[in-house]
């Protein structure tokens, strides 16, 4: 692999189409050497198209190639595509293996086997993005280098072959100085940067557009990184608490630093005769909820404590958490995302079923119930077992779901002075049962109290910054690249002639309207694209 | 030039594929990651039990510790609780001492349940499930078993038999 030195002394890496700095033709396998050239990435040698020797070449020139690029993102489009035609594993309450046959059939089941219930966090999927990413780097550095260190290398005086085969290309005879003075004003007036050497003019503008592309790129590796720290531990957090009226609860993914205390959770209406305005609106929609608010203090641990025992808590902030107006603290963000109503105490009266005299009212706390409750003058009522989410099971036994009180029932021993050794009754809501014979006495409902459980989600992420500033950096990159356009164009003195080439990677209207300008009050010619004659020619006009 | 060439790609490639590695791997095992994990220590708690004994995790260093999170709803609990304690009085004289903890339930409910299985190993409410987040525990019953050095030696979920529970036991048997 030997590097190429040109005609006019410079030395090219192999592979080099056109001289970095003359441009001459230095690939004679181009065969139609009169067609106009290919000016991609300046004609520079890519250097995956040039070694390809060990495996890790291999490697790296599969992902250099933009082809295989372009077939990692479609491939993650379709992809992608698939995970939205079902709902995700994350959105669903139900276990998945249940869920997808059950609403969806076979289709669904197919679905779940397929494992495109949990699409966007599969290993394959994964992978892809991270192909996607390999693709991205190599890409963008095989690319930029070369095409970096060809455009610094460009001489002022290029190749009569390099010139004649640009697109926008003019020979004129008979030049005066004050032409050449005029169009260099000229040039300089439109903002170009004008290099000369022996009476040749090379006029840039807009070179930096050309890094657009990769500027994009960074930006795009960036925001990828940032997807990447979130499987940092600590890095990412989402996760829901609920926390009671009246308690305290410790933050998730806080290392039992911070507690929150629920005072209140608020829910409010839109009143009909209040808020006028909306008057019909809130008629044909019924409720409409105004607001869902809970009012929390924070707490920070000051204790060494070990889990268990009581921790010592020092008050950080009051806050008033609702929709959209989250508790912030140490990048920790709070929101206010649910709510449940939960049965705290029932209340029961002792009756005499055929008087129906009460001798006394008991009130039972759902989460702490006692074992005995005196009610004086001989009468108790005793819970023989307490069931908080009641049903009855397989063997047809009562029994509890869950620790939750959603369905309390209980077994009570009402002892009375009538009857010392007691009556044994099963009362469950809307339900009771005396297991021996006719009771005297029941246990007469009254009413029952609720608290209301607020639903916060619990987030943090640690990674935003870097998806900021990929975002940030990826829109400098579109901005560079698209609303700029690398021009340069060449004046020079060849066989007693002047040349004009000119060359923009876009925008091609643009250049030949500005060399307007730049020839006015000259006597040169306007040089053709020679591309739009060729065109024409073919056309057969 | 190609040697370097060579070195450069080398590193570039292993930069990304250790970035994709990292990335695979904490992907797929964050679903079963064990907050507690075999050859841990296990964390220290303290914790008062329904007679009114505080016990503190690391009080039994130099004894195996039988730790049993339980709730008296769940059903594959009240099938082992009786082995438990069976297995109990056999092994509290050679070193290995039952915890268990109830995740926040009443004092009646749990009580009640001990009394009705005759339970004699210390029995402790944990009502704000401090312990249960330290130790990661979901679902019940869970039972770690603890050796005389304060480490998780195993970590079992799901219903245990009476000849299961016996080799634990003799597992963490100083």
């Amino acid at each position: 692999m030997n590097d190429v030195k040109c005609e006019c002394g410079h030395v090219n890496p192999h592979g080099t189409v056109l001289c970095e700095a003359c441009g001459k033709v230095l690939d004679e396998q181009e065969k139609n050497k009169k067609e106009l050239l290919d000016m991609r990435y300046e004609g520079s040698a890519r250097r995956s198209q040039t070694y390809n020797k060990t495996i890790i070449d291999k490697i790296w020139n599969f992902f250099s190639s933009v082809k295989v690029g372009v077939w990692i993102i479609i491939v993650i489009l379709v992809a992608s595509t698939l995970g939205t035609i079902l709902p995700q594993e994350m959105y669903i309450n139900l276990p998945a293996d249940v869920y997808y046959e059950q609403e969806y059939g076979w289709f669904g089941k197919l679905y779940y086997q397929l494992g495109l219930h949990d699409l966007y966090g599969s290993w394959w999927y994964l992978l892809l993005i991270a192909m996607l990413g390999t693709s991205l780097v190599i890409c963008s550095l095989d690319r930029v280098v070369p095409l970096y260190k060809a455009l610094k290398a460009q001489r002022v005086t290029r190749h009569e072959g390099f010139l004649k085969r640009q697109r926008v290309f003019g020979i004129n005879d008979n030049v005066d100085e004050s032409d050449l003075n005029a169009i260099k004003k000229h040039l300089k007036e439109r903002r170009y940067h004008v290099r000369e050497e022996n009476g040749d003019l090379l006029a840039e503008k807009g070179r930096f557009s050309r890094w657009g592309p990769y500027v994009n790129h960074i930006g795009l590796i960036i925001f990828l990184f940032g997807g990447m720290l979130r499987f940092i531990p600590g890095f990412y957090v989402n996760e829901n608490l609920w926390v009671k009226e009246g308690e305290t609860a410790v933050v998730p993914e806080t290392s039992e630093q911070f507690y929150l205390q629920n005072n209140q959770f608020i829910l409010q209406h839109y009143d009909k005769d209040k808020d006028k305005t909306f008057e019909k609106a809130i008629e044909e929609a019924g409720e409409v909820v105004k607001n869902y608010q809970s009012n929390v203090v924070l707490y920070k641990r000051v204790s060494d404590n070990l889990p268990g025992e009581k921790p010592k808590l020092e008050k950080v902030k009051e806050y008033k958490v609702r929709v959209n107006h989250p508790l912030t603290f140490e990048g920790y963000s709070v929101f206010q995302s649910s709510y449940r109503s939960e049965l705290k105490a029932m209340t029961f009266f002792l009756t005499n079923k055929t008087t129906n005299q009460s001798f006394g009212e008991l009130k039972i706390d759902l989460e702490d119930p006692q074992a005995k409750y005196d009610l004086g003058n001989g009468y108790s009522v005793e819970i023989l077992n307490y069931f908080p989410d009641f049903e009855f099971n397989k063997d047809g036994e009562p029994t509890t779901k869950s620790r939750v009180p959603n369905n309390p029932a209980f077994v009570f021993k009402m002892v009375t002075p009538d009857i010392p050794k007691g009556e044994t009754s099963f009362v469950a809501i809307k339900q009771t049962i005396e297991p021996f014979g006719d009771n005297q006495f029941k246990m007469a409902f009254k009413g029952i109290d609720t608290k209301n459980v607020s639903g916060f989600t619990v987030r943090k992420d640690s990674s935003l910054w870097a998806i900021i500033l990929g975002g940030i950096i990826f829109m400098i990159g579109v901005i560079q690249g698209a609303y700029w356009n690398h021009r340069r164009i060449w004046v020079q003195n060849k066989n007693g002639q002047v040349w004009i080439a000119a060359h923009t990677n876009k925008n091609w209207y643009g250049i030949k309207k500005e060399i307007e300008t730049i020839l006015t009050d000259t006597k040169l010619d306007i040089p053709d694209d020679q591309l739009q004659l060729e065109n024409s020619d073919k056309g057969g006009v | 030039m190609k040697k370097r060439r060579l070195v450069m790609r080398t590193i570039i490639l292993l930069v990304l594929g250790a970035a994709v590695a990292y990335s695979l791997y904490s992907n797929l095992t964050k679903d079963n990651k064990q907050k507690v994990a075999i050859g841990d220590k296990a964390p220290d708690f303290v914790l008062v039990d329904m007679q009114g004994n505080k016990h503190r995790l690391s009080d039994y260093r130099g004894q195996g510790v039988f730790l049993n999170f339980w709730g008296t709803w769940c059903p594959p609990c009240k099938k082992e609780m009786p082995y438990i304690n069976n297995q109990y009085l056999q092994y509290k004289d050679k070193g290995v001492q039952v915890l268990s903890i109830d995740i926040q339930e009443p004092k009646l409910a749990v009580n009640q349940f001990a009394e009705r299985y005759k339970l004699d190993f210390p029995i402790m409410i944990d009502t704000d499930k401090e312990v249960m987040n330290v130790y990661g525990i979901d679902p019940l019953p869970a039972t770690f078993l603890i050796d005389k050095n304060g480490d998780v030696v195993k970590y079992h979920t799901g219903e245990m038999t009476e000849n299961m529970i016996k080799d634990f036991m003799e597992k963490i048997k100083p």
